[in-house]
């Protein structure tokens, strides 16, 4: 193969992809670290450079600081959920029962609708039927719609994301109970293991690479969450639900601080990196061969 | 022998409450969607009165709802963008990261390796963190927001780095090199080898990319949103946005816009159940 050939292929087969790639990922995210050191506000052509200016706003931007203690909240919350429910529903669809592929793929189904959709449809569930379930039982809990109450708004964000993302979960907890040996589970029987101790024992650590890919998507979903939260809610009552994500957005968009938002999306971009680097090396360490 | 008896009924009584509880919980993720098929066939005191029933209802049932849903929402066009926007970025995205990752695979070079690491690197940033600049830079300084190709191409660029990701593994394992040196001997070109040789082996993985790519395309709110302004070009998560806006009290008509949301979605699913589950399971896996 002689060199000019290869600059060729390299035309051909790398250049469409790469250009792609870097015009839309590396570069807007490099320009968007040293937007964070200008006074840019979205429209004028100027732009100072003001070094740690923004991030002096950012430290003062009290809004933004409950935001993301309220998505800390809320991620714990969910991926605990999540997993958790995720987990004992594929344990149940792995015993033999029939239509398995049904219930499965009837879990999946809010995966494969736009978080805009599912939240005006739980918007609806919540404000009327729920409300009128209220007014015939007299059950205090639904009598006021959730989403007018800040800790009731939050429990229904977070009972619409398990909702939606558990389905996903499920695929691959089920896809690891299916993985697993028969073997292993035989002769952990024949031992005399069972229920729990099997399950702690056994189970658990060869279900651990599953484990690591669940919680590492429920973490990196939970912490961007927005669609969901702008169609259920949409930060309401009173910002009391808004969340990281949107804080972000709106500090761009809506308030036009263009700095501040960037210097923060670039924070909270930081702290899920290293959120999720320890989740994946802690877990990943916990693995086991069968 | 009274043993496994015993262990045979509990075993069954077991299943039989684990179908139980599968069944009820099954019912309550469903539920939502139950509730607006149901209410979307009536009118709107029906359904403040009484969400739950098809019955007893005052003003009947009708498909009055979808009709106007689906010329308020401008249904056809918003179909006909998503489904452009959708069908030429998955065919894009498919064909472009199928080539790098066969160059990345083929040559080991320093670019290569860089372009590889930073793809996987690049992989753990979040929307949020590029879309200010984006904007900035899109809209700024080129001022080409608000086309169709533009949120293309940019979708295309987003989903580079897992799809190059996923072709690369494929291509690493499943894709032996003889095949292509005996093309070559038999004085294939490159691009030959590739779209009659190396393209066809990788079905397997190309069908779970289309399928991965394609359903985040379609759904996506937050890119077409900063991208497209202009009702005309509105992709359906848009145009629901700002039906939903204007008549979010118009309970009826909502349930009938948001089931024609769903239902593209679900017959598609319907068929091709099997290998969508089969490539978000891969697609997660890997």
């Amino acid at each position: 193969m002689n060199s000019k050939n290869k600059g060729k292929d390299f035309c051909m087969f790398a250049l469409p992809g790469m250009f792609c790639f870097f015009a839309v990922v590396i570069i807007p995210f490099l320009y968007g670290v040293y937007l964070t050191f200008t006074d840019w506000n979205g429209v004028s052509k100027e732009k100072n450079f003001i070094w740690f200016e923004n991030f002096k706003g950012v430290i003062s931007d009290k809004e933004f600081w409950t935001s993301l203690l309220l998505t800390f909240k809320y991620v714990i919350v969910v991926v605990v959920l999540v997993n958790v429910i995720a987990f004992a529903i594929a344990y149940l669809l792995t015993r033999g029962i029939k239509g398995q592929n049904f219930f499965r793929a009837g879990f999946f189904t809010p995966n494969l609708i736009g978080g805009i959709v599912l939240g005006y449809i739980w918007q609806f569930v919540f404000s009327r039927v729920f409300v009128n379930i209220g007014e015939s039982t007299g059950w205090s809990l639904f009598e006021v719609s959730w989403l007018s109450e800040p800790n009731k708004a939050f429990a229904a964000l977070v009972l619409v994301s398990v909702w939606q993302l558990s389905g996903y979960m499920i695929l691959i907890y089920v896809a690891g109970f299916m993985g697993l040996s028969e073997d292993v589970m035989e002769a952990a029987s024949i031992d005399g293991a069972s229920g729990w101790v099997k399950m702690k024992n056994i189970i658990l650590p060869l279900m651990m690479s599953s484990v690591t890919i669940c919680l590492f998507l429920t973490l990196s979903r939970a912490f961007m969450v927005y669609d969901v939260n702008l169609s259920l809610t949409s930060g309401g009552p009173y910002g009391t639900t808004q969340m990281a994500a949107m804080h972000v957005y709106e500090k761009a968009f809506t308030s036009r601080q263009f700095g501040v938002g960037q210097a923060e999306a670039l924070i909270l971009f930081i702290v899920v990196a290293c959120i999720s680097g320890i989740q994946v090396y802690l877990t990943k360490k916990q693995e086991v061969e069968a | 022998m009274k043993q496994t008896t015993i262990g045979g009924t509990k075993r069954k009584i077991l299943n039989f409450l684990a179908i139980a509880g599968l069944i009820i919980i099954f019912i309550a993720y469903m539920f939502p969607f139950i509730m607006v098929v149901i209410n979307s066939l009536k009118q709107k005191r029906d359904i403040i009165k009484s969400p739950f029933s098809w019955l007893f209802t005052i003003k009947g049932l009708s498909f009055d709802n979808f009709i106007k849903a689906f010329t308020q929402m401008d249904f056809l066009n918003a179909f006909k963008n998503s489904f452009l926007v959708t069908a030429s970025a998955t065919v894009l995205v498919t064909l472009l990261a199928s080539m790098l990752a066969y160059y990345i695979v083929r040559n080991n070079n320093i670019t290569s390796k860089i372009t590889f690491a930073l793809m996987v690197a690049s992989m753990i940033i979040p929307f949020q963190a590029i879309m200010i600049p984006l904007v900035s830079i899109y809209g700024g300084n080129l001022n080409i927001l608000n086309h169709r190709i533009t949120l293309i191409f940019m979708h295309t660029g987003f989903s580079m780095a897992m799809s190059v990701f996923m072709f690369h593994g494929f291509i690493k394992g499943n894709v032996p090199i003889a095949l292509e040196e005996a093309a070559c001997i038999d004085g294939c070109t490159h691009a030959q080898t590739f779209f009659q040789i190396v393209l066809p082996l990788l079905k397997p993985i190309i069908s779970t990319m289309v399928i991965l790519n394609s359903l985040a395309f379609w759904n996506d709110f937050l890119l077409p949103s900063l991208v497209l302004t202009d009702k005309k070009l509105f992709t359906l998560p848009l145009s629901t946005y700002s039906f939903y806006g204007t008549y979010s009290a118009d309970y009826g008509t909502i349930m009938a816009g948001l089931l024609l949301c769903v239902i593209p979605i679900l017959v598609l699913y319907v068929v091709l159940q099997k290998q969508i589950i089969g490539g978000v399971v891969a697609g997660a896996v890997k």
